[in-house]
């Protein structure tokens, strides 16, 4: 018995997210007693297999097919299908990226089970894991048991384990040919939309706006404490549908992914897709109205009240202290 | 041309949710409830295809309690042509797979063009039931489809799907197909009142399914508020202003960033 942990990559460039799942894969197997076996759909003898091979796994496989180079969900799950149905694992293991969002729920439909998706951590229950998820946009925590026979399907949200923790090591490498039938989407080639002007990921201070601040004519508001500040000034993806802001100044999940020294969020409650790409900053504020948001449970300094009242007296407050 | 959009009942945005007395659900007696967000941007995308291609129809079709009409008859009202209403009272307790095996069930002879979906539902978000629902009817899926390319219509369909970190991609599908739709890629039409007259007369057809036992369903054990991860300061006492200078205060002093 086993656990697979899915590989993804573009042109055999790895998505980092997938240490993550190895991560979490080493620290299932080591909680349940399960060797690790990574799996990398490709079209050639991926050059990331040696990479891989380095982690402390029991297997590498290439699962290969000409039409495995450019990702589609038919050709993924025909491959995986196959790679599961030679395996037999207890556990397929992946980072719950928007790719695997896409093939994931199929594949594991073709077992006659589902994807327990999104899972923030799990806990060992006499062999059996209990993963927990977020629902109702993040408000709330779900403990879930996994029920029924294997193989049991899990996606962790980014950020859930620590891609750096993942242990080193020596795996066998195995390529296995799998078959792929008909294809019934053509993929042209992915792009960037206007390639992202502003780099906030280099930003000491930003001050990012959300649904709270009502319209577009506001964002001033929220300017002024940014230019007092020495901040940059970004969004929610809200704002940046809205086009109150260009989609350059969006972070989280679609936008970029942001670890300044201090992140203020003004009006933004703290979806899922929002908290993943700013989590990481050193230190959170965050205004908003509603004092069940969950932004507050990722706060380190949070204030329950008007955002309109308060920036203003910010923005005076810290003209003061500078003077 | 035939399209069928998947719409879900959910809690309103901003309700303050309170866990059930069994803590396996939240308890929904007294909420506000609304259409699920993105399935408002997928019936949208639905019209527009129509309008677009100058004929057809759009099949509003949910699973839900009683209460759920209230989705239907907005999406009736918004110009959908007519309705599905899988009856089920606890659909709460039902999971992706379950879900997306009976709206298979009661949709396959329907032999629809396209089915449009919204990507996840603000409450499970399973974010799963539309893959698996084309699995089961043996149709292709695209996810989070952020544009249809109305014009490319015919035999196939070209969309563009979202990436991550502001990548994209072009797909061209052939029908039929079931997609995914990302919020927030339109601006959803209003209601107008003679839309809203008309709605009273178009039919609504109400199944009442049986749903078939899933021994794979993952169970909720417990539903709870969050672990809160960090010890947060919070500033002013209900007073905004009072906040926002004692704020300051921390960030010059604790944080250092003045």
């Amino acid at each position: 018995m086993s656990i697979l942990v899915f590989i993804e990559h573009k042109d055999c460039t790895l998505n980092k997210t997938s240490l993550e799942a190895i991560t979490a894969a080493q620290s299932i197997g080591r909680d349940l007693g399960l060797g690790i076996t990574a799996v990398i759909p490709c079209d050639k003898d991926c050059g990331l297999a040696q990479e891989i091979a380095g982690y402390a796994l029991e297997k590498v496989i290439i699962a290969k097919n000409e039409k495995l180079g450019t990702y589609t969900p038919d050709a993924y799950a025909d491959a995986w299908e196959e790679v599961i149905k030679a395996v037999n694992p207890q556990y397929v293991v992946m980072a719950h990226t928007y790719q695997v969002r896409d093939f994931a729920p199929k594949v594991a439909a073709r077992f006659r089970r589902e994807v327990v998706g999104d899972c923030i951590r799990y806990r060992n229950e006499g062999g059996k894991l209990v993963l927990t998820r977020r629902i109702f946009l993040g408000k709330l925590d779900a403990d879930v048991s996994l029920q029924g026979d294997a193989p049991y399907f899990i996606t962790f949200q980014s950020g859930a384990f620590r891609g750096d923790n993942a242990e080193k090591g020596s795996a066998e490498l195995q390529t296995m040919d799998v078959n792929v039938g008909d294809v019934r989407m053509t993929p042209e080639a992915p792009f960037q939309e206007a390639k992202a002007s502003v780099d906030l990921t280099k930003s000491e201070v930003i001050v990012a706006v959300g649904r709270g601040i009502k319209s577009q004519e506001n964002i001033a508001v929220a300017q002024q404490l940014a230019d007092v500040l020495g901040a940059d000034l970004a969004a929610s993806r809200p704002i940046c549908d809205s086009e109150w802001l260009p989609i350059d100044r969006q972070i989280g999940s679609s936008g970029q992914t942001v670890a300044p020294k201090v992140y203020i969020a003004l009006g933004i409650s703290g979806a899922i897709q929002h908290i993943v790409g700013m989590k990481n900053a050193g230190t959170i504020v965050a205004i908003n109205k509603d004092g069940e948001a969950p932004i507050f449970d990722i706060a380190d300094y949070g204030i329950v009240g008007d955002l309109f009242e308060a920036v203003p007296v910010m923005v005076e407050e810290i003209k003061k202290a500078k003077a | 041309m035939k399209i069928i959009v998947l719409m879900k009942q959910v809690a309103n945005k901003d309700a303050v949710l309170r866990i059930s007395g069994d803590e396996k659900w939240i308890n929904e007696a007294d909420i506000a409830l609304q259409t699920n967000e993105s399935d408002g941007y997928a019936l949208e995308e639905a019209l527009r295809t129509v309008e677009a291609k100058g004929e057809g129809e759009v099949i509003v079709c949910t699973l839900g309690p009683q209460s759920a009409k209230s989705v239907i008859k907005d999406a009736l009202a918004r110009g959908a042509h007519r309705a599905i209403h899988i009856v089920v009272d606890d659909s709460k307790t039902l999971s992706a797979y379950q879900i997306a095996k009976t709206i298979a069930d009661a949709i396959r002879d329907e032999n629809a063009d396209l089915i449009f979906a919204g990507l996840q539902s603000d409450d499970a978000s399973y974010g799963q039931t539309g893959v698996i629902l084309a699995e089961l009817l043996g149709i292709p899926h695209a996810t989070i489809v952020i544009e249809v390319d109305r014009a490319s219509l015919g035999d196939t369909l070209r969309v563009k799907r979202e990436l991550e970190s502001g990548w994209y991609q072009w797909f061209t599908y052939k029908l039929p197909a079931l997609l995914t739709i990302q919020s927030g890629i339109s601006q959803i039409r209003y209601a107008s009142l003679k839309g809203i007259m008309a709605a009273k007369s178009k039919p609504v057809n109400e199944i009442t399914p049986s749903v078939q036992a899933f021994a794979s369903a993952p169970q909720i054990e417990k539903v709870y508020m969050p672990l809160k991860t960090k010890q947060t300061q919070m500033l002013g006492g209900g007073d905004a202003k009072r906040g926002a200078a004692e704020l300051v205060e921390k960030l010059r002093t604790e944080v250092r960033v003045i």
